[in-house]
């Protein structure tokens, strides 16, 4: 089971009621406060905890309105990205507030009214973090609403209950509507006892996606389609080359085309803001922009720069003895990942409206309430002179843990006197992404006489994840000494293993690197899970038994054997080529949820096609079980897509390729054609969902081939030789 | 220039300067219809697919000129909520959406795949459905589009003149 974490405190500072657009009653409860963390603790929640809900530090505090009609808006401090966590918190507010699913409306709060997460949207924390402070907000609500009842009833609060947005009492009725319209003042009550879980009525139901219907009816709800009016547009010229400095500027051809109404130079980089989109960029084509580039970098530079034992070492897990052959044959092996590309299906861009001592920004971002510290000193205004106002996003992966190109919206804004709409052309996201970096593993294992692992050593070098990243303080990183993102799954879950080693060697590259889906998981966990097989084959064991061998009944190692052993015996797993296939199997433990995949996988004409995967998740309560099932089906896609498609080079100083297509990525055929994902509940509150099961999608698919055609795969993208 | 083409139904006429200019942002612009989505603006990845005289369209590499006298149907014109066109109800029933930004352009791909083939394969699918989605829901898309299939089925069945 988890571990139950401390109670934080609710602190209820204020209550408004405000009327006007609709609006009845507005509820306004509390601040969650981010504790400050010491080494230790701080290492063991990048392990296994989830962090608390940071909470935002404005004085905007809004999550509830009753709305005239008696449905409930929350104003989510959360943003919705495709992870369905609108839905989700639409259900945990419902069962304490007592209404239908359908009645509760989710909005991304906007900084200058609603609570916005002080860190991110991100770390597939939104529903997990949110978990206890939303129950208590709308338990508290709804005894506020209950009380207030009770006095306008003239009847005993105690009498009355609640069901779909009314009040009940002996006598009559009253919507929580009603019931906010009439109300001048209101109590706060101390935070009343939570429903436990058998009085759940919507929490742990496939209850249908909140934000369905304006997905498959084409609502304008993105970042990319909002709109002002008197609006203009705007396209960025960016470093033709990695490190490139703008040299020149020439834009007087650039100027004279249609539509252009102003050539902006910008911090290296020159924005054009024209009345229509194409007329940007077809201005864009004209200026004449000269670059200092210092050094052309080339893919073999970055390869020698990142590799373990270069950069700056850290051991991040350490038991028993370093592995020497003294004591035996070692089996070593290397692995690497390449550069991984976002490429969310949204481009970024911002529209932004900067005016006389204000400024709005509409955005698809992860980061609410830091992008709005960023405008606003780059603005030389105060934070609570900016709205930013999240968006649905079109994707965002951890690419929108950056987005500080809404600053270069603001400056061109600003610099035209009207709302400005900036959006990133697709070969400006491939080459500006803050990418997942590449990253080095050396391996080492050697077998006991009892057949089993007496030492298991990982050895991984990366580029930045958390390092230089907005939203961990750097204060951090020197108190740990290690890149807390690079780490992920880095570590080395098997803890029967007597002498065990993980130690990273961080670099940072000459371009940007940054948070992807996952992070450091998808390579670490190729990379040791890979091995672990491996070693299972020459040991001629079982890879279940093999693993379940290693892992202690500790922590979390009853929970880890769980999903390994369930894997396998819905998948029916067998070491057995048969038709063809070959079945791969690999575990991992991310965020506290341990996934085991099992896949099926056939070589055609030297192309590896996956079939079948089986996927064991453990997150503890699925809020929506519906909902985590299509969170583990896009993680093993989008973790298939890392694994068998993707790359990115460098070539003569610039990123490659610029284009979906030539960078490639899964498709409708590489699709497994059945994906069957089983879900454990080993633990009573919701644990992380979202990148957990992208961990052993790698290695399941690469211990298959081995399996399969007695070749190990030890590079991403896995090819065959 | 003046072009003029019908849009979900209704007869529309507009100016541009550049009858080069792509229709994806004369509809999303000039006419805003938000639904179609850039996605790449290089015909790379389908966020932008729209019906053309039933044709699929990746309209962000599609000259606005070209659209002169032509039938145009975007997401928006497709179905309505409160009458959902086959595919849409499909992808409601399977619950197929993450982001969501891909998504209006596979529905456009499947709408037009399925004017000519009722009844795709697997296969048919891998081979006509070749838009990009980065939430990698394509495992429900196959089995929406199976179901789309079946429910356009039923309705033919109910009512032959829907044919
Ligand atoms: S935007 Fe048209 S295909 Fe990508
Ligand atoms: S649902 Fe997000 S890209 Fe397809």
């Amino acid at each position: 089971m988890a571990q139950d974490k401390p109670r934080k405190k609710v602190s209820r500072r204020k209550f408004l009621v405000r009327a006007g657009l609709g609006t009845v009653g507005v509820m306004a409860i509390g601040t969650y406060v981010f504790r400050n963390p010491i080494r230790r603790e701080v290492l063991e929640m990048a392990e296994t905890l989830v962090p608390p809900y940071s909470g935002s530090g404005t004085s905007a505090n809004l999550w509830f309105e009753v709305l005239e009609d008696n449905r409930v808006r929350l104003h989510s401090p959360k943003v919705e990205m495709g992870q369905g966590a609108f839905t989700g918190l639409a259900q945990i507010a419902a069962d304490e507030l007592d209404v239908a699913p359908g009645q509760i409306e989710v909005v991304a709060a906007a900084t200058d009214s609603g609570v916005v997460d002080a860190m991110s949207t991100g770390g597939s924390l939104s529903i997990a973090s949110l978990w206890q402070p939303l129950r208590e907000m709308a338990a508290t609500m709804r005894e506020m609403l209950k009380n207030e009842a009770a006095k306008q009833l003239g009847a005993d609060a105690g009498s009355l209950s609640t069901r779909e947005g009314i009040v009940f009492s002996g006598e009559g009725s009253l919507t929580y509507a009603e019931i906010a319209a009439a109300a001048t003042e209101w109590e706060l009550p101390e935070v009343p006892e939570l429903r436990a879980a058998a009085q759940y009525q919507y929490v742990g139901k496939p209850v249908q996606r909140v934000d369905l219907a304006p997905k498959v009816f084409g609502s304008p709800i993105f970042g990319l389609d909002a709109e002002l009016p008197g609006m203009l547009h705007a396209s960025i010229i960016r470093p033709e080359a990695v490190g490139a400095q703008l040299k020149s500027l020439d834009s007087k051809a650039a100027a004279d085309m249609p539509g252009v109404v102003k050539i902006v130079e910008l911090e290296n980089a020159v924005g054009v803001v024209a009345e229509s989109y194409p007329q940007a960029l077809a201005a864009c084509r004209k200026v004449k922009v000269e670059w200092d580039v210092p050094k052309r970098w080339a893919e073999e530079d970055i390869r020698s720069l990142l590799q373990v034992g270069k950069g700056d070492k850290m051991v991040t897990q350490k038991a028993g003895k370093a592995v020497s052959e003294e004591d035996g044959a070692v089996v070593s092996l290397s692995f690497t990942s390449p550069i991984g590309a976002h490429a969310q299906l949204e481009p970024n861009g911002a529209l932004a409206h900067v005016e006389e001592g204000k400024a709005t920004v509409v955005l698809s971002t992860q980061v609410v309430g830091i992008t709005r510290n960023q405008v606003a000193e780059a603005l030389g205004m105060k934070p609570e002179q900016v709205n930013v106002v999240p968006t649905y996003l079109g994707g965002g992966f951890g690419r929108r843990l950056n987005t500080a190109h809404a600053i270069e919206a603001a400056l061109l804004s600003r610099a035209v006197g009207k709302p400005v709409k900036y959006m990133f052309t697709r070969q400006e996201e491939f080459q500006h992404d803050t990418f997942r970096p590449p990253t080095h593993h050396i391996v080492k294992a050697r077998l006991g006489e009892d057949g089993l692992l007496d030492a298991l050593e990982h050895h991984y070098a990366s580029g930045d994840v958390a390092i230089g990243s907005l939203i961990m303080p750097s204060a951090l990183h020197q108190v740990l000494g290690t890149d807390i993102g690079a780490m992920r799954g880095g570590n080395i879950m098997y803890d029967n293993i007597p002498n065990r080693r993980a130690v990273q060697w961080h670099t940072s590259l000459p371009f940007a690197t940054s948070w992807w889906r996952s992070l450091g998981l998808l390579a670490n966990t190729f990379a040791i899970e890979s091995m672990v097989d491996e070693m299972a084959m020459r040991s001629g064991q079982h890879p279940a038994d093999f693993r379940l061998a290693h892992i202690s009944e500790e922590g979390a190692g009853a929970r880890i054997k769980a999903v390994i052993r369930e894997a396998v015996e819905k998948a029916g797993y067998s070491d057995e080529v048969q038709n063809g296939r070959a079945m791969g199997l690999a575990a991992s433990i991310d965020t506290n949820s341990p996934c085991a995949h099992v896949v099926e996988v056939s070589v055609e004409a030297g192309e590896i096609k996956v079939h079948k995967v089986t996927c064991v998740l453990d997150c503890g309560l699925a809020v929506n079980p519906d909902q985590v099932r299509a969170q583990c089906e896009g993680s093993i896609l989008m973790g298939m897509s890392a694994a068998m498609h993707e790359k990115m080079t460098l070539h003569k100083g610039e990123l490659q390729p610029t284009i979906y297509g030539p960078y490639q990525m899964a498709l409708m055929r590489h699709a497994p054609k059945e994906i069957n994902v089983y879900l454990l509940q080993g633990a009573e509150v919701p644990l992380p969902v979202g990148e957990p099961p992208l961990g052993p999608i790698a290695a399941a698919i690469g211990n298959a081939v081995r399996r399969l055609t007695g070749q190990r795969l030890t590079d991403l993208p896995l090819r065959m030789g | 220039m003046k072009i003029a083409f019908t849009i979900n139904g209704r007869a529309q006429s507009v100016e541009i300067e550049d009858g080069n200019t792509p229709l994806l942002w004369v509809i999303r612009d000039q006419l805003n219809l938000k639904g179609t989505k850039f996605g790449c603006g290089k015909a790379a990845c389908g966020a932008c697919t729209i019906l053309v005289d039933g044709e699929a369209v990746r309209c962000c590499s599609y000259a606005a000129k070209l659209a002169e006298g032509k039938q145009i149907t975007t997401i928006e014109g497709l179905g309505t909520r409160a009458q959902p066109h086959p595919v849409q109800q499909a992808w409601i029933e399977e619950v197929v959406p993450q982001c969501g930004y891909c998504q209006p352009g596979f529905i456009m791909a499947t709408a037009a795949l399925l004017e000519k083939n009722p009844a795709p394969t697997d296969e048919d699918i891998d081979n006509n459905i070749v838009n990009v989605c980065r939430c990698g829901t394509y495992y429900r898309m196959r089995k929406a589009i199976h179901r789309a299939a079946a429910l356009q089925a039923q309705q033919v069945a109910v009512n032959p003149k829907n044919q």
